[in-house]
């Protein structure tokens, strides 16, 4: 092989491979990616039972329930409106009423969340960004409970 | 002495100028006397880094609650070690480390180059330089960790409990020797760009560089998520999350260039690839450090968000990213190719390994930066996770890590790939098996997962094939074979090493992906529970107080096959009263390689603990396969052709002993 041909062949080798691995990227994109949602969001935005999300907000006051066993029920809230979420399994060690949340799973047929899997935020400064910014963009941000 | 640290760290900046700029022009006139200005300045300048970061670790350690930092991140209830550790595990004093392991290796440039071209180690210093007087800038400007307090609070705000363990003491230095450490093959690059050559000497000095910060990014990465496994308490190795990835690309390129970087040496090809590949490793390295100190992200690595810090550190990204692809846009075309190879040879599994490593990177990189990018251009926000890392990086790996074992076995310049199969059919017989083995008589396994046992299978074994191979076993007498097999050089002992390493982690994580088992209940005092064999008995809650905590501790009774307790794991809520924070400490006991994993829920109203058991077969291998590796780079590293100056001065020491009697 000639140098011009051997470089040729590693660029359509290179080529081949990006072209395939772009393949993958935008279907898994398409697929795999979940949207995050606000309550209030979801009045509008058409979510269907089954499709992965990922919903955020404030943990309602007086809404944590324990079910059987590891079952616990409560309600997010971004204070216009509210969802109930139902986890099976052990809750965040920052887990508490009023504090920001963001769930992760679907909607069962019953209009009830499931989650599979729930974030509290890391530590008492802040919230998480998304749950953050979906409070100030609604208007009911207070900066002191940033500090 | 907070003040000295502050003003050495001040005069380490003007002292990066220097170096950026009298060794560049010295190069530029050729004059060797403003070129010799680097070494020194390059060693003072980590002299007073390095007394600037004992200055902030001394503060940490006597609790000065008069600097802003230490008042911060700090208590004076917290052990010591905890205090010293806490320098680094805060956003300030870890910009600090940054740079301090930034000079240590510039620093290592200018003591050790001795036997380098005069320009090339000129222009290398000038570039390490640059990068160090940027983060100085930056440390200075926006993240000034000497700021002080007036008046001064009693009281400390208390280090956040999650970085309170022993973890924070290795990952993060392990991390940025690993990150830091490929600014030196980049600075080689620039260098080499601007002096628009290549030489021997370049290979030469490159390939130790990456070898010694791959080796320590591999430790970093475990060991985080070794950390992350044991302290977060939802028992996962690996998240995807974004800050995970921001380390794990720059490995991914590294691990590429660790390979192209072997094929310059040997065979003095894919000099341009290789050079581009060091500038794009480090570039990732920035990439990483801008991801995860900028605050774009929020994770328990953001530890504050300051947009200004954001902007400052993109300036540097986009100046040193840029500016180094450019050069090299520019001067690319004048350095001279390589030696030819035909596609079947140890070049060519060199090229092909190349292509999957960097295209496995790429598709790390866009589920990165997707949602960002998402996030700047509209209003949705997005998560990518794990699904499509699976979907995308997965695809990518498994055929690399099919052919893994070839390459080894192929010869230079034209292999012979029948004769390589026939090689491994003992490696390809046994993974065969063993895929067979784990179908039929395992239960529950599924066709994945035991197709994923034969590939580790695969890996282990055509690892230990490529050493029995070059030993000539089968061929010669058994006394000739361990003759033979301690004097194969030591860097064949590195690549079998690090290819067992990657053998072991995939074994470990598909043990514990697809033979784990896991249960969620609630457990009263005395209750019992089995799990994949174990017998648990849970004895109870216990309350304790440690120096700046207090516990639950609920402790478990593991029952051996009589009925009597054989061992005792206990699992904990931790409650940190400074911050109002609670953390899990999981219980974790190893049974061979497998652990039993217990994490402690919230106590329900009728004395009910919630507790959630995992069974983890082989886990311990995903870890013990990264000290594997970093067994084999160090293998490599301790190969006679690597020790820099080992033709002229120490030719006839080398000569004299026999590379079976060296250390």
């Amino acid at each position: 092989m000639t140098r011009k041909q051997k470089r040729l062949s590693v660029i359509a080798g290179g080529l081949a491979f990006l072209g395939a691995a772009t393949g993958l990227t935008f279907y898994a994109l398409g697929q795999k990616a979940s949207y995050f949602y606000m309550p209030v969001d979801l009045t509008t935005a058409s979510v269907m039972p089954g499709q992965r999300i990922r919903l955020g907000g404030l943990v309602e006051k007086g809404t944590i329930q324990r079910g059987q066993g590891a079952m616990v029920g409560f309600s997010v809230t971004d204070t216009h409106k509210s969802v109930k979420v139902t986890y099976t399994g052990i809750l965040p060690d920052l887990f508490r009423e009023e504090q920001g949340v963001i769930t992760e799973g679907t909607f069962g047929p019953d209009g009830v969340f499931v989650a599979d899997s729930v974030l509290a935020k890391h530590d008492e400064r802040y919230m998480p960004k998304e749950v953050a910014d979906g409070l100030k963009a609604k208007g009911v941000w207070q900066e002191s409970k940033s500090e | 002495m907070v003040e000295t640290g502050h003003f050495a760290l001040v005069l380490a900046f003007a002292l990066s100028l220097v170096q950026t700029f009298v060794p560049l022009f010295g190069a530029r006139l050729n004059n060797q006397r403003l070129m010799a200005v680097g070494g020194p300045v390059a060693v003072t300048g980590f002299a007073l880094t390095a007394l600037s970061f004992a200055a902030l670790a001394s503060a940490y350690a006597s609790s000065d609650f008069s600097v802003a930092s230490v008042w911060e991140n700090s208590h004076s209830l917290q052990p010591l070690i905890y205090k010293i550790t806490g320098t680094w595990g805060n956003h300030e004093g870890s910009m600090l480390l940054w740079v301090l392991i930034l000079t240590f290796f510039g620093a290592l440039v200018a003591a050790f180059g001795s036997n380098l071209p005069a320009t090339l180690r000129a222009n290398v210093l000038a570039v390490q330089g640059a990068i160090g007087a940027a983060f100085f800038l930056f440390i200075l400007a926006t993240s000034n960790p000497f700021i002080r307090l007036n008046p001064a609070p009693i009281e400390g705000r208390d280090l956040n409990p999650i970085l309170q363990d022993l973890g924070l003491a290795i990952h993060p230095p392990f991390l940025y020797l690993g990150y830091v450490g490929f600014s030196i093959c980049f600075s080689f690059s620039v260098a080499a760009l601007i002096e628009g050559r290549i030489d021997a000497s370049w290979a030469r000095w490159v390939r130790p560089w990456t070898l010694v910060a791959w080796m320590f990014l591999t430790g970093g990465i475990a060991m985080g998520s070794y950390w992350a496994y044991y302290e977060l308490g939802w028992g996962g190795f690996w998240f995807w999350d974004p800050v995970e990835n921001a380390s794990f690309m720059p490995w991914l390129a590294g691990t590429a260039l660790l390979h192209s970087a072997i094929v310059m040496e040997k065979r003095s090809a894919l000099k341009i690839w290789t050079l581009l590949l060091a500038i794009l490793t480090f570039s990732l390295s920035l990439l990483g450090t801008f991801l995860v100190r900028s605050g774009v992200l929020t994770s328990v690595h953001a530890f504050a968000t300051d947009p200004t810090r954001g902007v400052f550190i993109l300036c540097i990204l986009t100046l040193f990213i840029g500016g180094s692809l450019a050069l090299f846009a520019l001067r690319a075309s004048r350095l001279t190719a390589g030696g030819l190879f035909h596609p079947i040879s140890r070049e060519g599994a060199l090229v092909l390994n190349n292509l999957f490593l960097t295209t496995a990177t790429a598709t790390v990189l866009v589920g990165t930066l997707y949602p960002l990018a998402v996030e700047a251009f509209s209003a949705d926000k997005i998560s990518v996770g794990a699904p499509f890392f699976n979907l995308t990086f997965g695809p990518l790996m498994v055929p690399l890590l099919l052919v893994v074992p070839f390459g080894p076995l192929l010869a230079w310049k034209r292999g012979d790939v029948f004769a390589v199969a026939q090689r491994l059919m003992v490696a390809f017989a046994a993974a065969l098996l063993a895929t067979l083995v784990t179908a039929l008589f395992i239960d529950g396994a599924s066709v994945f997962a035991a197709l994923g046992v034969g590939l580790a299978v695969w890996l282990i074994l055509g690892a230990l094939t490529d050493l029995a191979v070059k030993s000539g076993v089968g061929n010669v007498a058994a006394r000739i074979m361990v003759k033979r097999l301690l004097g194969l050089p030591r860097s064949v002992f590195g690549t079998a090493f690090a290819h067992l390493g990657l053998g072991l982690t995939t074994l470990g994580i598909v043990g514990t992906l697809c033979f784990g088992t896991e249960k969620i209940l609630s457990m009263h005092a005395g209750e019992t529970v089995e799990l994949s064999g174990h017998t648990l008995r849970f004895v109870g809650l216990y309350p304790a107080q440690g120096p700046n905590y207090a516990e639950d501790r609920g402790r478990f009774e593991l029952i051996g096959v009589s009925g009597s307790p054989v061992g005792e794991i206990s699992s904990a809520k931790r409650f940190y009263p400074v911050r109002q924070m609670t953390t899990t400490e999981s219980g974790i006991r190893t049974i061979g390689f497998s652990q039993l994993y217990i994490s402690l829920g919230d106590e329900g109203k009728d004395g009910s603990v919630v507790v959630r058991l995992w069974w983890k077969p082989l886990v311990t291998l995903i870890w013990g396969g990264g000290l594997m590796m970093m067994a084999g780079a160090a293998m490599s590293l301790m190969d006679r052709r690597l020790r820099v100056g080992a033709p002229s001065r120490r030719r006839k020491q080398a000569s004299a002993v026999t590379s079976a009697g060296l250390p």
